[in-house]
Parts: C-alpha cells; sequence; structure tokens
C-alpha cells in the first residue's frame, strides 16, 4: 500500500499537474482574446517567463541551501551558543518583513533586473532553512550525543554520522518551506523587472485582459502545487 | 531632506494606510477565524474530511499571493473585497489545521468522562473540546495573521489599499526611503498584532 502511494505520488499527480500546465498554455495561447494579449501569449514568450520563473526559484533555492545549512551547522556548535540564540531571535522578526519588501529594498541598492531578484529570494528563503537546521540540530537528545562521545565518536563524526543524519526531517522542511517561499515570490520578480510568471498577471491588470492574468496565475500555481508536490515526496523519501 | 523629515512629512498618510492596512486584515482574520474554526471542528468527526480538508488548505497556501489576487480578480473585480478573499484563503490553513489537531489530541479519557457524566456532543464541544484546544488554535491565528500582513502588502496591486502603497510607489518612484517606511510599518504592526494576540490568549484563557 505504502509503496503504491509512493510510486503514484512520483507519477500520477505530477503528470497530472503537467498536463494542467500544458493544456494552459495550449488554451491561452489559442484563445488569447484581443491583439493586445495575442501578442504577448504565443509560445515562445511563455516559455521563456516559465524558464526564468524556473531559474530564479531553482539559483535562489540552491545558493540558500548552500549558505544556510553550514551557517546553521556552524552555529549548533556548543561553542557559539550564544550566536545560535542571536540568531533564532533576529530571524523571527526578519520573517514579518513582507517578502515585496525585501525585493524592494534589494531593487534599491542593486538596481532592475534578474540578478537582483536572485539576490533578494536568496535571501529570503535563508532564514527557514538557517532556522531548521539550527532546531533540528539543537533537538538532537543530548544521551544520544553522550553515547556517542562514549563510544569515541569524534566531533566530525558525530555530526555527519548522528546529528545530521536525525535532523534530516526538520530540515527538509525547511528547504521545503523555503522553496514554496521562493516560488510565491518570484511571481513578484516583474515588479523589479526581474521577469517570470508574474510579467503576465501584472501586464494583465495593468492593461486589463483576464486571459493574461489566468495564464500567469493558473501557470505560477500549477508550477508551485508542483514543486511543493516533489519536495514533500522527496521529504517522505529520504526524510 | 533626511530619512526623519521625510517620516514626519508623511506621518499623517502613514497613519491612514496604515489603519487601511489594519482594516483589511482584521476583516480577512475575523472571517477566516469563523470559517476556519467551524470547518476545523466539524473535520474531526470525519477522517476522508479532514484529509480533503487539510489538502484544499495546504494548495491555497502554496499558490503564490500576486497569482491568487490574479486568479480571484475576474471573479469579484477591483477592490477591497477581493484582497479579503484572497487573505482569507490564504489565513485558513493555520486556523483549519491548528483546530483539527488541538481537538484530536485532547486525551480521548477526557471525552468519554463528559459522555459518561451525559452531556450531549454541543456542551462537549462549547464546555471541553473548544477551552482544551484554545492554545493551539491561537497559535493557528497567530500564524496566520502575521503572514496576512505582509501578503497585504501586495494586495494594493489589485486596488485594496494599504502599506503596500508604500513599496510600490518607492519602487516606481526609485524612492529608499518610501520603500524602508512600508517595510518597517508593515513589520512593526506583524509584531503588534502578534503581541496583542498573545496577550489576548493569556487574558482568556486565565478566565477559563
Amino acid at each position: 500500500m505504502r509503496q503504491r502511494n509512493r510510486v503514484l505520488g512520483w507519477t500520477v499527480m505530477p503528470l497530472f499537474l503537467l498536463a494542467c500546465g500544458a493544456f494552459t498554455i495550449y488554451y491561452f495561447v489559442e484563445n488569447p482574446g484581443g491583439a493586445m494579449a495575442a501578442r504577448l501569449l504565443i509560445y515562445p514568450n511563455v516559455f521563456k517567463l516559465i524558464q526564468q520563473h524556473v531559474l530564479l526559484v531553482v539559483v535562489s533555492s540552491l545558493l540558500a541551501i548552500a549558505t544556510a545549512l553550514p551557517l546553521g551547522i556552524l552555529i549548533s556548535r556548543p561553542r557559539f551558543r550564544t550566536l545560535g540564540l542571536v540568531v533564532e531571535n533576529v530571524v523571527n522578526v526578519a520573517q514579518t518583513v513582507p517578502s515585496l519588501a525585501v525585493l524592494a529594498l534589494a531593487f534599491t541598492f542593486l538596481g532592475w533586473g534578474f540578478n537582483t531578484a536572485v539576490f533578494a529570494l536568496w535571501c529570503y528563503s535563508l532564514l527557514p532553512i538557517l532556522r531548521n537546521t539550527y532546531a533540528g540540530i539543537r533537538s538532537v537528545s543530548p544521551s544520544i550525543l553522550e553515547a556517542a562521545r562514549g563510544m569515541g565518536m569524534t566531533p566530525g563524526h558525530i555530526l555527519g554520522r548522528i546529528e545530521l543524519p536525525l535532523a534530516t526531517p526538520i530540515i527538509m522542511g525547511g528547504i521545503r518551506t523555503a522553496v514554496v517561499i521562493n516560488v510565491g515570490t518570484a511571481t513578484l520578480a516583474t515588479f523589479i523587472a526581474g521577469g517570470g510568471l508574474g510579467d503576465l498577471i501584472v501586464t494583465g491588470i495593468g492593461v486589463r485582459r483576464t486571459e493574461l492574468i489566468l495564464a500567469g496565475a493558473i501557470l505560477s500555481a500549477v508550477l508551485a502545487i508542483l514543486l511543493d508536490h516533489l519536495l514533500s515526496q522527496a521529504e517522505a523519501e529520504f526524510g | 531632506m533626511s530619512f526623519w523629515e521625510f517620516f514626519i512629512t508623511r506621518l499623517d498618510r502613514v497613519w491612514a494606510l496604515t489603519l487601511e492596512h489594519a482594516w483589511l486584515i482584521l476583516v480577512a482574520v475575523a472571517i477566516a477565524i469563523a470559517v476556519g474554526v467551524l470547518v476545523g471542528v466539524l473535520i474531526t468527526y470525519s477522517r476522508p474530511a479532514a484529509h480533503g480538508a487539510l489538502y484544499f488548505c495546504q494548495v491555497m497556501m502554496t499558490v503564490p499571493s500576486l497569482a491568487m489576487l490574479g486568479l480571484l480578480l475576474p471573479l469579484f473585480g477591483i477592490g477591497f473585497t477581493t484582497g479579503v478573499i484572497a487573505l482569507t484563503l490564504y489565513s485558513l490553513l493555520p486556523i483549519v489545521r491548528n483546530t483539527y489537531l488541538g481537538i484530536r489530541e485532547i486525551n480521548p479519557a477526557v471525552i468519554e468522562a463528559a459522555r459518561g457524566m451525559g452531556m450531549r456532543e454541543l456542551s462537549i464541544l462549547r464546555r471541553i473540546k473548544l477551552p482544551m484546544a484554545f492554545s493551539v488554535i491561537m497559535a493557528g491565528i497567530r500564524t496566520a495573521t502575521v503572514m496576512v500582513v505582509g501578503i497585504g502588502a501586495i494586495a494594493y496591486c489589485i486596488g485594496a489599499g494599504g502599506l503596500g502603497e508604500f513599496i510600490f510607489r518607492g519602487i516606481s518612484q526609485y524612492n529608499k526611503d518610501l520603500i524602508v517606511i512600508g517595510a518597517v510599518c508593515i513589520s512593526l504592526l506583524a509584531i503588534l498584532a502578534d503581541f496583542l494576540l498573545k496577550r489576548t490568549e493569556k487574558r482568556l484563557s486565565f478566565r477559563s
């Protein structure tokens, strides 16, 4: 039963979502509803926007994982105990800053464009990964660590063989949260000329063309649900 | 002009927009609490319904906020209503999930005892289940509120008003001060809302 659910989760649901996406693209490109929308709703343009969107999310998420994971491990070391507490509190407050504001602030320093958007997404998605890495490692029971030390394991071994494996579910949860936030924030990248599917939505709102709004909204929603589903699947597999 | 001078010349606008933003959040969260707690309570009686409802809320939460506003725009038009509906949909998941979990985690022996004393389902709900799940439900409401204050900034672009105006103006005028004012006001509003809800929770749970 469990095996079957796993196989279904990796095949049926993603295929269904991909089919939804493909149908949306087909439908709106064939029925753009007016000359204005028809100019934007052509296959090359739609695919370019999807590609930009995915690139925004993937690049910023990978960068965030690459920086937040080592940082989280570092601040969970006993030596940096106080630093860990400080970071935890800072993260809690920083989390109340809206994603739109982070994009806007990055824009005032770095100007328009794709790179600024990647930088803002990276900043914003650092926090959940950092917090969960720290919390996950701290949640390992001290008696387990004591036992490992008693068996003569070095700190490096303890980290690699005990702390990280035990913290994996929590760290994966943080990564999933970060990616979902990034997919959502990537739609806002359009406001600072960062590209992505938000272009269609915002242009659509500006020129009042429902077809443009719906095409952008449905595609970015499908993309978000697809990525979230794949990550939850991966979480169940490796967590 | 320094940042503070700039801020002070705009003080009345800051105040007006903060109130507008707070009102948007208040209406959305109030509706979300009414609907969310009701749904959360109802789905404790049926496991398949619970899976369905929680999955639905999870999907709602995954949809990017700009996309959600875009999807609702053709249905409800430009303005406050669309903003409220979008924010309500976002705040449902934490509230529904926490109501459900809060009630599910009550020791079954307590409910059994209440039933044995001849209490009816409604009074069990009112006198035992909801008070015992109260702190978990409140935690959900707080999560929802803090999240929705941030998303409220985006609702400006469909004409729902609020502090998003500062950020969007700041981008189009390349004005850092405006963006900082918007960001700080929104963060402070979120922190304040969280603080007030925490106070309310303490006061109410003391009484029960």
